[in-house]
């Protein structure tokens, strides 16, 4: 009995089970941090009434999105709008597969990597999942028989889809720099002190790193790329036709791509769970330190998400592509290239 | 347990492939055929091919598939009152030609292989460095005629698709 | 694992039925999609191919017909494209002018 508790593939279904867990609480914390920081910038209290500052807020808007009623237009498809926001919503959480929340750990007398699954090709398999997670949109937009949704479910994704280049280009960077593709790997690289991540001096990918985010704010639809859910211009873009528990797994599938966004981020520029200073520890306390670094890291980067968004104007649709095809594009490419004269003059200490 | 992966991968492939070629909504093939390259890049896990597996992924399923169900979506060719019909020789033969062919070739391929297995393959098989090395080694010249190729295509397909030259 | 003529069936089938898509289907873009239905089954073929001699080669070559169809798609689509803004219609049928 114990020895099937304590098989691997046990060890990957807990793995499962608790980042499972995590990414769906954080979903409920980032719509309290989101409502509260958007006050703050705002000049106005975000809401304080439901709980001690606040915070059962989640739990009156979850039991709202619960008890509404369902509402489908009589024109729509009805499996293909049934089925868009799973759609949506199952590779934001497949892209998390790969991402390495921790450092290896001992537990009960084995080595335990803490990622679910340690692909050679892991970072691969997080682009071609956020690959996927254009159908959900494009399936809702076109599902909702409305014009407004299809206007709004095209335009997001071409968006995602051009991005996906400059995004696919800052990942070369680092692929170049680290000579691996498993996530692992590339974090282990980034071990010791600050600025030996690839961010920094560690493999000179600032820029990739800035292309990396920018790209990261276009593939989720968060301002200033937000031209497909703009409340202003589309209604409500490609959700417009959609209520309740439908509408609720597009706000979490949404949420949970920002959170995979922030993690790959972290993974491949910010040195993942490495805290950035030394420290004398050893055993559970110095592997705690890391888990809790790598959520601050993450959280860092939700915060920058909620802050920028509240702070800068949305993108016009043409300057929106015209950004990712002429100007992101061309700047990865010359990243590329200026990671590749860095290698091969064997400047970068890999 | 890889021989139960097959068969569920093998099912799906094909039920999909049905989907498409015989569906009247052009959207619901695009998305059938959209499940027929995941499920072929299952195929490709299974034998070892990993790279290609996320490649196919990342492209077919996630772009070129996307670009169809854009052009549909746009000429809103979609309209299930107009249902397409072929003429009845069409509807007949054609299936039955290409179920002959089918049955003719299978039972020839399942004959000729005798008892073929799969040998154990090298390590590193399939990997991104396995493929990079031999596609900058051999292949040098057919990556360069092919990067080629992709530029002649994005100025065809922008030319072609002009309102006014 | 599966002996390789299984899936070597598979590859058959599927092409079989994206040659009873050409031949059945109208609408231009719904001809394409059985086109890549076709590309897919040699895809197949080949990667299996591939294992069964334990040569990294097989894999080469479907890198290059993906490339390939990505290429084709975009071209064919912009032809299609084309040709809906002169016929209001996909039907390849109404494509006829040069029949004599």
């Amino acid at each position: 009995m114990t020895d099937v508790l304590l098989s691997p593939v046990a060890f990957t279904l807990y793995k499962l089970l608790v980042v499972i867990s995590v990414l769906m609480g954080g979903v409920s914390l980032m719509t309290w941090i989101e409502r509260r920081l958007s006050g703050m910038i705002q000049y106005r209290v975000g809401p304080n009434r439901v709980g001690p500052m606040g915070l059962l807020q989640p739990f009156a808007d979850g039991l709202k999105f619960v008890m509404k009623e369902d509402v489908m237009p009589a024109d729509a498809h009805r499996l293909i709008f049934t089925l868009a926001p799973a759609m949506s919503l199952i590779p934001a959480f497949c892209a998390f597969a790969v991402v390495p929340f921790g450092p290896p750990v001992e537990i009960a007398g084995r080595l335990v990597d803490l990622v679910i699954v340690d692909l050679d090709g892991g970072i691969l398999f997080a682009l071609a999942a956020s690959s996927l997670g254009v159908y959900g949109i494009v399936c809702a937009g076109w599902a909702s028989r409305s014009k407004y949704s299809l206007i709004g479910g095209l335009r997001a994704s071409a968006q995602m889809v051009s991005y996906e280049l400059a995004l696919a280009l800052s990942v070369m960077g680092v692929l170049l720099v680290s000579g691996t593709l498993r996530p692992t790997e590339i974090v282990a690289q980034q071990a010791g002190w600050f600025w030996n991540w690839n961010a920094f001096a560690g493999g000179w990918q600032l820029l990739g790193f800035l292309i990396f985010l920018i790209a990261g704010y276009a593939e989720t639809n968060r301002l200033p790329f937000d031209m497909p859910e703009a409340e202003s211009e589309l209604v409500a873009g490609y959700h417009t036709e959609y209520s309740s528990m439908k509408f609720a797994m597009f706000f979490m599938a949404e949420y949970v791509n920002m959170m995979t966004a922030s993690a790959l981020a972290v993974t491949l520029f910010l040195g993942g769970y490495h805290l950035g200073i030394p420290l004398a520890l050893d055993g559970w306390a110095l592997w705690i330190v890391q888990i809790l670094a790598f959520v601050a890291k993450v959280g860092l980067f939700l915060v920058l998400f909620v802050w920028v968004r509240w702070t800068l104007p949305r993108f016009r649709y043409d300057q929106l592509m015209s950004l990712g095809w002429k100007q992101l594009f061309p700047l990865a490419l010359v990243n590329l290239m200026i990671s590749a004269v860095l290698v091969a003059l064997d400047v970068i200490r890999r | 347990m890889q021989a139960a992966a097959f068969f569920i991968l093998a099912f799906m492939a094909v039920l999909s492939g049905l989907v498409v070629i015989s569906h009247r909504s052009a959207v619901i093939s695009a998305l059938a055929l959209a499940f027929n390259l995941i499920s072929i890049a299952g195929f490709f896990f299974l034998l070892d091919a990993q790279f290609l597996a996320f490649v196919q992924v990342i492209v077919y399923a996630g772009a070129i598939m996307v670009l169809i169900l854009f052009v549909l979506m746009l000429l809103n060719v979609d309209e299930e009152r107009r249902i397409e019909r072929s003429g009845p020789v069409q509807k007949t033969l054609g299936p039955i030609m290409a179920a002959a062919f089918a049955a003719i070739v299978g039972w020839n391929v399942w004959n000729a292989s005798g008892d073929a297995t799969f040998p154990e393959a090298t390590a590193g098989f399939g990997t991104v460095r396995a493929l990079g090395l031999e596609l900058f080694d051999r292949f040098y010249y057919p990556f360069e005629a092919i990067s080629l190729l992709l530029v002649v295509a994005m100025v065809g397909a922008v030319l072609l698709a002009k309102r006014r030259l | 694992m599966v002996d390789p003529q299984y899936f070597l069936v598979v590859s058959t089938v599927l092409f079989a039925l994206g040659v009873t898509g050409v031949l059945l289907r109208r609408g231009a873009i719904s001809m394409l999609m059985s086109i890549e239905l076709m590309l897919n089954a040699a895809n197949l073929a080949f990667i299996t191919f591939a294992r069964q001699f334990d040569q990294v080669e097989g894999q080469i070559y479907v890198f290059f017909i993906i490339t390939l169809a990505a290429a084709e798609a975009a071209v064919g689509l912009a032809i299609v494209i084309a040709l809906f803004r002169l016929r209001s219609s996909t039907d390849v049928d109404t494509v006829n002018l040069l029949k004599w």
